[in-house]
């Protein structure tokens, strides 16, 4: 299973962000967007994860099941966190379990990865940015797709929840999942590529 | 289909817990309805002949202040767009939202027409066709809401936009649910209520396709 993208082109308001962009992403391996603010990192994700339709060119996921499309075997964590304020977090994940399709087993395990056990029964409107972020994360895990597709991940998380988010990362790569992630800061994931958005790459 | 009803339950629990809407839209209905006798003067003959009217009117308006709500709290926490990537089409998220909308402002309103018809002097045979006309025209409210809801979502003071834009779509189902109650007891009410039915009927299928066209829209 490979995500392929072929001469991709978008535009956002009548600007053209990039065009002939084409890449692979390989399974167990991660691709980092890099590049200045506006260079289309955020549209190229919601590009594949189903939201934006590509001015020109196509982005495909080779070898899975052709009846789900690409956007429902891709998990979207954009700049929001999709989390209902007034639900705990445990209601909060029980919703996206069930809701996303995964195993009961599941729920406490991926509270626990993102160390979240704790604050289970609390409303989610009192967790800080960073909790709210890792409560967002906490879908990745509650069911299995093989695409991540991560803007901003580490936005507000402190470096133990960020080191959280890469043995994540990192174990989805080891079963051979993908991600693609927009970043501005470093992630040290164990395989990842970088695409260079916006113009050449900084020497 | 477990999705979709996991998708209710969760739009019911978030109802009841921020209370919000519920309580808003059953005050507006409380206040506009007691208030009208004030305004035009105690005549009880006067406020029989216009309360069937008066119960649908304000019953609309108190619906249509919660409708705006309806994708709005999913659209700002994000929320839309996980659903959106979930197994469920956005025609049927649409469904699932205007079906738990109908049953936290629909139902409950329908519940306390009867209540607010006694302050209007409504005639004794009439009750029972008004709480059955607002059973079956309210899920047209809120399945046809659905599109005007999804249309104005990123619109600033979306709701008044939204109240110019679905009200006169609401017509028929005031016309024929006001008609079936004044012609309650004789044979003119039965095609009304039919009219009404068929009305909520189409609003079910055709509401939840045109506001999944406007949430794809939405979510460019």
């Amino acid at each position: 299973m490979k995500l392929v993208a072929e001469r991709l082109a978008c535009t956002r308001g009548g600007r053209t962000l990039f065009t002939e962009l084409s890449f692979v992403v390989e399974p167990g391996t991660a691709l980092l967007l890099i590049g200045p603010n506006g260079a289309g990192k955020t549209t190229l994700i919601r590009t594949i994860a189903g939201f934006l339709t590509p001015a020109s060119g196509t982005v495909a996921l080779d070898g899975s099941d052709a009846e789900r499309g690409l956007g429902e075997q891709c998990h979207y964590v954009g700049h929001l966190n999709a989390v209902k304020a007034s639900l705990t977090v445990a209601e909060n994940a029980d919703f996206w379990e069930h809701y996303l399709g995964g195993g009961d087993a599941n729920r406490e395990r991926a509270l626990a990865a993102f160390g979240l056990a704790p604050l289970r029964d609390i409303p989610a409107g009192y967790l800080s940015a960073g909790q709210k972020r890792r409560l967002g994360l906490v879908r990745l895990l509650l069911s299995e797709r093989p695409v991540w597709l991560l803007d901003e991940p580490t936005a507000s998380l402190d470096s133990a929840s960020q080191e959280m988010l890469i043995g994540a990362v990192n174990a989805h790569m080891g079963s051979g999942g993908l991600v693609v992630a927009a970043t501005h800061a470093p992630l040290p994931f164990a395989k990842a590529r970088e695409l260079h958005l916006g113009g050449a790459p900084p020497t | 289909m477990k999705a979709f009803s996991h998708l209710v339950r969760r739009d019911l629990a978030l109802a009841w817990k921020e209370g919000g809407t519920i309580g808003v839209a059953l005050g507006f209905y409380l206040l506009v309805v007691t208030l009208l006798p004030l305004a035009i003067g105690p005549d009880l003959n006067l406020l029989a002949r216009i309360a069937p009217g008066i119960l649908w009117l304000a019953l609309l308006l108190a619906a249509l202040l919660s409708l705006g709500r309806m994708f709005e709290g999913d659209m700002e926490d994000g929320s839309l767009e996980v659903l959106a990537t979930g197994p469920l089409p956005l025609e049927a998220i649409a469904g699932a939202k205007s079906l738990a909308h109908w049953l936290t402002t629909g139902v409950p309103l329908t519940v306390l027409a009867p209540l607010l018809g006694l302050l209007l002097n409504l005639e004794l045979e009439a009750y029972g066709i008004l709480v059955a006309t607002m059973l079956a025209g309210t899920p047209a409210i809120s399945f046809l809401g659905a599109v005007g809801a999804a249309l104005t979502l990123k619109a600033r003071r979306g709701g008044l936009l939204m109240g110019l834009l679905m009200l006169p779509l609401f017509v028929p189902t005031l016309i024929f649910g006001i008609s079936a109650i004044g012609a309650a007891g004789d044979a003119a009410a039965g095609p009304s209520f039919l009219i009404l039915a068929a009305i909520s009927l189409g609003a079910l299928v055709l509401g939840p396709v045109a506001a999944a066209a406007a949430l794809r829209f939405q979510l460019q």
